[in-house]
């Protein structure tokens, strides 16, 4: 391990499950948290094939490019239940441009040949994994350098079908606390988690409301009082202003709908350079969490 | 030494988790766990408290007009020569289907949880006119959230519900059906957790619902095999439900699961299970998880849902209830299917030789009674669960049928 991983040790600690982090490229989550610091983390969130599995593997680029820290790469699903129109809107994109689990894992693999260091993290919902078969799954995700996952129709209670097969692979299973989640609730979603602590902002689907600054800073708060793992916050965060507010309070920042938004919308109009425009727009978000002021409590 | 065990109950589940063998559970949003979790505490409250029973045994005898009637279907049964065939009229309820005992019941749990809003999915309307029904009788504002291609074929049951005072919001999401107005309203669920109670309407989703729903529907079970006995004397050899989502299919079924008696589901087939446009999930689909269950699911080998086709609105779902999931494991359950043109000739024959229009999901359990019941000897008794009455379907059946209304 890492002297940077060791120093964000509790995620490991947490995890309960010895191979989290432990994957052929390391702990990279780890080393990203503690090589940013003491800013936050931009995050951000696009769906693998959208608007075509040929475009991804350039935005994924532009995005680190423009400076995202950690990349969400939504799988798409047909029933998107827990998300707002943009990002259904971005999953029937993909679909409807032929993305499979298994071609996406081959963009992951493509992207870790030319980034060996930036965490790349699988989102999505947990039937198109059952499918392909949690064991193998796992075994290709690991192989083709993802460091983690979020199930977001997995709580704790039914994890155990896939849980062990992550976690055996050395992949994070990245647990979500929201403003339901209370203090008789957090001990399950802490038990197990690892990688880092995303925090559901709103109760809600992604893109639509956005929580006040206050907020954000109690419930932070609250969940740094419970655990080392980093606390990435995200729904709702949809501009720089927004952005700079949360990473003020948060150690990460998530952007998804207005990312997914903005390629949607370059594709519709037949723009001839979608990259170019994400990675715009991704810099001003970088540059808003890069000034912001920290307000986070060591 | 003890005599060997005896076959062990078959009605205790699902288990704590939810899970009905590895079927059920919770795959939710983390937002909604702790509202499930508070459901199933209240729920199991409610069911302990006999003054909760009470009151829904009196809405149920007053409002609803339960017991239903057991009726031989003496010409039916004429005409198809065979085992005697007994029709649980649960069409005759208040709305004119058996969606109005789960309704009640969930209604009467809202408000002893303090909840001030109702939500609900629909597909043909039914479940959405029993909610709206129940919520203008509690007095709580109501929202129904159905696809928008349902509401143009279903446009007679969305002025019921507006005339009963709920907003009907159009989902234009997906293939614009009910799993669209399920991910939907799971959608406005997670987003008004403080206020809200959700009344799914049939026998599937997140635990605590597939077991309560089956609680509310299993009045249908119980009244039929006490009708029964004290008609024949004795059990049916046979039971025969429609199964969409399998709400009046485990209404009947649960209370019989103990007994000698033959069990039969029938899935809607559509255009032939052959031809993929079918919403047969056992028949033609596999294990997955899909609106916070996992049961048996139309899905591709990506596991993406694929869009179910049934002439019947009702049964036009990719899904089916978990219980039904495991009582097909297990072989408790046979499931049968029945194709959109055997359902439309038995819809048409009740009418013809009975006078009952029925819907058309329960004309898919008249087809494979009109199939079976022919081989069954005299002296066999069948027992089908008729509930819904076809007034909601005659559109759909004229258009079939090639008549212009």
């Amino acid at each position: 391990m890492s002297g940077a991983a060791a120093a964000a040790g509790g995620a490991s600690a947490e995890a309960g499950a010895k191979g989290a982090g432990a994957g052929p490229g390391g702990d990279r989550l780890a080393r990203r948290f503690a090589g940013v610091a003491p800013r936050a983390a931009l995050v951000t969130f696009v769906c693998g094939g959208d608007p075509s599995p040929e475009l991804t593997p350039a935005i994924l680029e532009a995005l680190v490019e423009g400076g995202a820290d950690i990349l969400e790469l939504g799988m798409p699903f047909s029933d998107p239940m827990a998300d707002g129109p943009s990002i259904q809107a971005g999953n029937l994109r993909a679909l409807g441009a032929g993305v499979t689990l298994a071609k996406l894992l081959a963009i992951v693999s493509g992207f870790r040949a030319r980034d060996a260091e930036t965490p790349l993290v699988l989102m999505g919902y947990v039937n198109p994994v059952l499918a392909y078969g949690p064991e193998r799954f796992a075994r290709d995700a690991a192989a083709a350098g993802v460091d983690g996952v979020i199930l977001v129709d997995l709580p704790p209670e039914e994890a155990d079908e896939v849980a062990p097969h992550l976690a055996a692979q050395g992949l994070h299973l990245i647990r979500l606390a929201t403003p339901t989640t209370d203090d008789r609730r957090l001990p399950t979603v802490l038990a197990g988690a690892s990688g880092f602590l995303y925090h559901v902002a709103v109760a809600g689907i992604t893109g639509a409301n956005s929580a006040a600054e206050a907020e954000v800073a109690a419930a932070v708060a609250r969940l740094k009082a419970s655990t080392r793992l980093p606390v990435a916050v995200g729904f709702g965060v949809r501009t720089p202003a927004q952005a700079a507010m949360v990473a003020a309070h948060a150690d990460a920042v998530v952007v998804g709908s207005a990312i997914v938004d903005l390629i949607g919308e370059a594709a519709a109009r037949g723009a001839n350079d979608v990259p170019g425009e994400v990675r715009a727009f991704v810099a001003r978000l970088a540059a808003a969490v890069r000034a912001a002021p920290r307000k986070l409590a060591a | 030494m003890a005599d060997r065990d005896p076959s062990p109950s078959l009605r205790t589940g699902p288990d704590a988790r939810g899970h009905f063998g590895a079927f059920g559970g919770r795959y939710v949003a983390e937002t909604l766990m702790p509202l499930l979790l508070d459901l199933e505490a209240a729920y199991a409250e409610a069911k302990a408290d006999p003054a909760f029973r009470a009151e829904l045994d009196h809405l149920l005898a007053h409002y609803v007009g339960r017991p239903s009637p057991l009726y031989f279907a003496e010409k039916l049964t004429d005409h198809l020569g065979g085992a005697k065939v007994y029709l649980k009229r649960d069409e005759l309820n208040h709305t004119g289907a058996h969606k109005i005992n789960n309704c009640l019941g969930q209604i009467l749990l809202a408000k002893r949880m303090g909840k001030t809003r109702i939500i609900a999915e629909t597909g043909a309307g039914q479940h959405g006119v029993a909610t709206a029904t129940v919520a203008a009788r509690f007095g709580l504002p109501c929202v129904i959230y159905m696809g928008a291609r349902d509401m143009e074929r279903q446009a007679p049951n969305v002025f019921r519900m507006r005339l009963l005072g709920a907003e009907v919001r159009a989902v234009e999401s997906g293939s614009k059906t009910l799993k669209d107005a399920m991910n939907e309203a799971l959608r406005d669920w997670v987003t008004n957790v403080a206020d809200t109670f959700y009344i799914i309407g049939t026998a599937a989703g997140p635990h605590p619902y597939p077991a309560m729903v089956r609680d509310f529907q299993a009045v249908i079970g119980e009244e039929a095999k006490a009708q029964m006995l004290a008609a024949e004397g004795r059990l049916p050899d046979l039971c025969v439900a429609a199964v969409g989502g399998g709400s009046n299919a485990i209404g009947l079924f649960h209370p019989f699961l103990d007994d000698p008696v033959e069990l039969v589901g029938v899935e809607a087939a559509g255009k032939g299970l052959e031809s993929g446009a079918h919403a047969a999930s056992i028949s033609g689909g596999r294990p997955g998880v899909l609106h916070g269950n996992k049961t048996y699911l139309l899905q591709d080998a990506d596991g993406q849902i694929l869009d179910a086709h049934s002439i019947s609105a009702g049964l036009d779902y990719p899904g089916i209830g978990p219980e039904h999931a495991w009582l097909h494991a297990i072989g408790r359950v046979r499931y049968a299917s029945v194709t959109d043109a055997e359902a439309l000739e038995a819809f048409a024959l009740l009418a013809r030789v009975e006078g009952i229009i029925p819907a058309l999901e329960p004309a898919h359990a008249l087809a494979h009674v009109a199939k079976v019941a022919p081989k069954m000897g005299r002296e066999r008794i069948i027992l089908m669960n008729l509930c819904g009455r076809g007034d909601k379907d005659i559109f759909t059946a004229a258009g079939a049928l090639g008549v212009s209304l």
